[in-house]
């Protein structure tokens, strides 16, 4: 083995670079997506369709955001935060309401009416096109940044090794995103496990009949499902929307992963649909990452024969979409059970 | 059988003998296109039949998955995208400064080296008939694959990156137009066989997502793949199947290219209303309204879905590249999900899914419908804005015009819910014989 593979000093910089680009930005997609793959397996669970309006959903809640920041652009200096983060608390609770309301609207006469899944997949996406057809018409098809009238935070940190230039980088979005993604998964256990409410929605979740007739509302379960998976999707959305900028045209784009992270996680199950998260996220952070970089050190100790092109990614940043895909069919065709165990419906 | 037996006779659901809805329904598209003739002039209506008639194609393709055998293809616009590729492939001229080089030997390698890495790869999956333990043949697959996968990669990037430098893309192959709608034909049905393949054993929800993610897949594709198809520069003039506009002009030479069209669907349409009637047609409905009982009967359930989604799939790719070649562009960015999928969706749920002359009137008269909402769109925005203005001082945003074409989306989305409450039949609803 060469003796400069052991130093350590020349390689610790390929390292930071692969901690930035692979461990941070992986954790970044895969809290969101685990966030909205929660709210895709809870209705998928609890109503048994796939619904395709969720990605509009987050936006829908990141436009609410975004509407509120406008309207009191410095709410946040009060209180030390950014604004768009002091302005969650009511957007999920009006995006909770609106999700509700569409359901009262749109999937509640079909559900009584007793159509096939995919009448109510289908009637989804006409509900995801209403969305995104109401959100452009007000915020136009461009980008906008939820940092109205703050300033997006970054933080470098310095690794305390010698000779390393390059920092970790956060950036503040990201450290809400985080702290964030741990509270709402613990009150999402804490809910599903102690709560009345939660333990009846599992039992909805797992045979809606013996559900019925041990006496469990199910019109309450199917709102206050409802309510949560708007309220997740909410921070989602403003999350990811903090994270990059405010666009009306993400739906098919994110719709694709969640996906796939809830039926990796195996469908109906809540946990299973994080870690499926975090599994897609970070598939797509070490397919697009070009690993030239970490093979640099080795890079002179290689035979001659062997020339590394510079590019050295498993897809380009163009393809990331394939990665999801390939991960669904993957499941699809070795587990369609998820790793976890759900439900084939 | 049935005529020799006086006890069994066939009756319509609908006691009229004459198809009054029918009657009504075909009337009042065609009072629209003669409106439209009057209004907007000659060469613009002809263009949109012509525009119509591709969508009716991808229409029939989506009824049959969708009303035949009740899966759902969310991804319309993949496969009318490979139809309008594949169009663009064969028929546009042959480019000398790719061919001339030697360029197309080195693509060739590069190909050839696919083909061994997967070989190798197979080979590798196989290891465990040699005595090997499972665990490690699985993990020399996927190191191999891995590996292997990277040195294909970098040697394809190579060689793509070597077109797009000295002869900006490889071009067409200068064949006749229906060659190319054929194999954009075949390219649909086959990559629909790779999905339905894998999907159709599960629930029509899996199915939906896939294709969602195939098209979208096939888009970043077409964008990105500068060397095959010149991404976002555009390929154009595309060649017709008739003479073109060059030689004939305008109305004569799109009402050559819609005879062709009509003589499409025609064939299509008395095909797919035999398929329907047929044993075949009568099982792929068993198998839609009760799939427990068929596979009771002994129906090869899996493999009568894959049959009829690959043939909707063909049926989207013809349309597509019919489409696409007359459009006379291929542009990649140029597809829709709106435009190619979710139209097509709401000319089969209006018209009548599963009733192929439902589904051509849906096809026509939601055509009508969306192209004449764009002029009458920005004409209500206008309204609206200087309304507001006048009255309550309003200022205008910047690109309103945009914006008022995105209430198109919100209509459409509107128009599947309400359709799926109120009519979810449709317009014209499949027509179920009863035996007694």
């Amino acid at each position: 083995m060469p003796l400069h593979l052991l130093r350590g000093d020349i390689s610790v910089n390929e390292f930071v670079f692969f901690i930035n680009n692979v461990v941070i930005a992986g954790s970044v997609t895969g809290s969101i997506y685990a966030i909205g793959a929660v709210g895709i397996t809870l209705v998928f669970g609890i109503m048994r369709f796939a619904h395709f309006a969720h990605a509009d959903m987050m936006t829908l809640g990141a436009f609410i955001v975004l509407l509120l920041t406008s309207m009191f652009p410095s709410a946040g200096n009060a209180v030390g935060m950014p604004t768009a983060i002091v302005m969650l608390p009511p957007a999920i609770i009006s995006t909770a309401l609106i999700a509700v309301l569409i359901d009262k609207t749109f999937y509640k006469p079909m559900r009584v009416h007793g159509v096939k899944p995919i009448v109510m997949v289908i009637a989804s996406l006409g509900v995801t096109l209403m969305l995104q057809g109401l959100i452009r018409l007000f915020t136009g098809t461009g980008s906008q940044s939820l940092y109205v009238d703050d300033r997006k935070e970054i933080f470098r940190f310095a690794v305390p090794i010698e000779g390393v230039r390059m920092p970790v980088v956060l950036t503040e979005p990201q450290i809400y995103l985080f702290v964030l993604t741990v509270i709402a998964v613990t009150a999402l256990h804490l809910f599903l496990s102690r709560s009345r409410l939660g333990k009846a929605m599992r039992a909805m979740s797992d045979n809606p009949d013996l559900a019925r007739s041990s006496g469990i509302n199910t019109n309450t379960i199917v709102a206050v499902t409802w309510m949560i998976v708007g309220g997740l999707a909410t921070i989602a959305g403003t999350l990811l929307a903090m994270d990059v900028t405010f666009k009306p045209d993400l739906s098919f784009h994110i719709l694709l992963p969640i996906f796939a992270a809830a039926i990796v996680g195996g469908v109906g199950q809540p946990f299973g649909a994080i870690a499926g998260g975090f599994v897609v996220g970070f598939a797509e952070a070490l397919a697009v990452f070009n690993w030239n970089v970490l093979l640099r050190p080795v890079h002179d100790s290689l035979p001659t024969w062997l020339e590394l092109p510079s590019n050295l990614a498993f897809v380009g940043t163009e393809y990331k979409i394939v990665v999801p895909f390939f991960i669904l069919v993957a499941i699809l065709v070795w587990r369609p059970t998820g790793i976890f165990k759900g439900k084939v419906i | 059988m049935s005529a020799h037996n006086p006890h069994r006779r066939e009756v319509a659901v609908s006691p009229r003998s004459f198809p009054l809805r029918e009657w009504i329904m075909l009337t009042a598209v065609a009072l629209a296109v003669g409106a439209v003739f009057l209004s907007m002039g000659t060469p613009y209506s002809v263009r949109m039949l012509v525009e119509a008639s591709c969508y009716a194609i991808l229409a029939l393709g989506l009824t049959i998955q969708w009303g035949y055998a009740g899966q759902f293809n969310a991804g319309v616009m993949g496969f009318v995208a490979l139809g309008g590729f594949s169009t663009m492939l064969f028929t546009v001229p042959v480019n000398h400064a790719f061919w001339d080089s030697d360029l197309p030997g080195e693509l060739g390698r590069v190909l050839l080296y696919l083909v061994a890495a997967s070989l190798a790869v197979i080979a590798a999956s196989r290891l465990n008939r040699l005595g090997l333990p499972n665990w490690l043949r699985t993990f020399i697959t996927i190191v191999l694959a891995l590996v292997l996968y990277m040195v294909v990669i970098s040697q394809f990037r190579a060689v793509t990156d070597d077109i797009q430098r000295q002869a900006d893309f490889i071009g067409g192959f200068g064949m006749p137009v229906w060659l190319g709608w054929a194999v954009g034909a075949a390219l649909a049905g086959g990559v629909g066989y790779l999905i339905g393949h894998i999907c159709l054993g599960l629930r029509s929800d899996y199915l939906a997502i896939a294709t969602l993610g195939i098209a979208e897949i096939i888009k970043a594709f077409l964008k990105n793949s500068d060397w095959l198809t010149r991404g976002t520069a555009t390929v154009s003039p595309l060649p017709w199947p008739v003479p073109g506009p060059g030689e004939l002009g305008f109305t004569l030479a799109r009402a050559a290219y819609l005879s062709v069209t009509a003589v499409m669907i025609a064939i299509i349409f008395v095909l797919l209303q035999r398929a329907y009637n047929a044993p075949w047609g009568r099982m792929i409905r068993a198998i839609r309204d009760n799939e427990v009982s068929s596979a009771a009967m002994g129906k090869d359930i899996n493999r009568r879905r894959l049959e009829i989604f690959v043939l909707g799939c063909i049926l989207m790719g013809l349309g597509g590249a019919a489409l696409g070649s007359f459009n006379g562009l291929f542009d990649p960015q140029g597809y829709l999900p709106l435009n190619h999928t979710f139209l097509v969706l709401v000319m089969v749920i209006l018209g009548g899914p599963g009733n192929n002359l439902g589904t051509i009137f849906g096809a026509v008269a939601v055509y009508i419908i969306w192209i004449m909402s764009e002029p009458l769109a920005l004409y209500v925005m206008d309204l609206v804005t200087s309304f507001g203005h006048t009255h309550f001082g309003w200022d205008i945003p910047r690109n309103m015009e945009s914006r008022a074409l995105q209430a198109r989306v919100f209509v459409i989305g509107l128009l599947i819910t309400v359709v799926l409450r109120v009519a979810p039949k449709g317009l014209l609803p499949e027509k179920v014989k009863h035996h007694d």
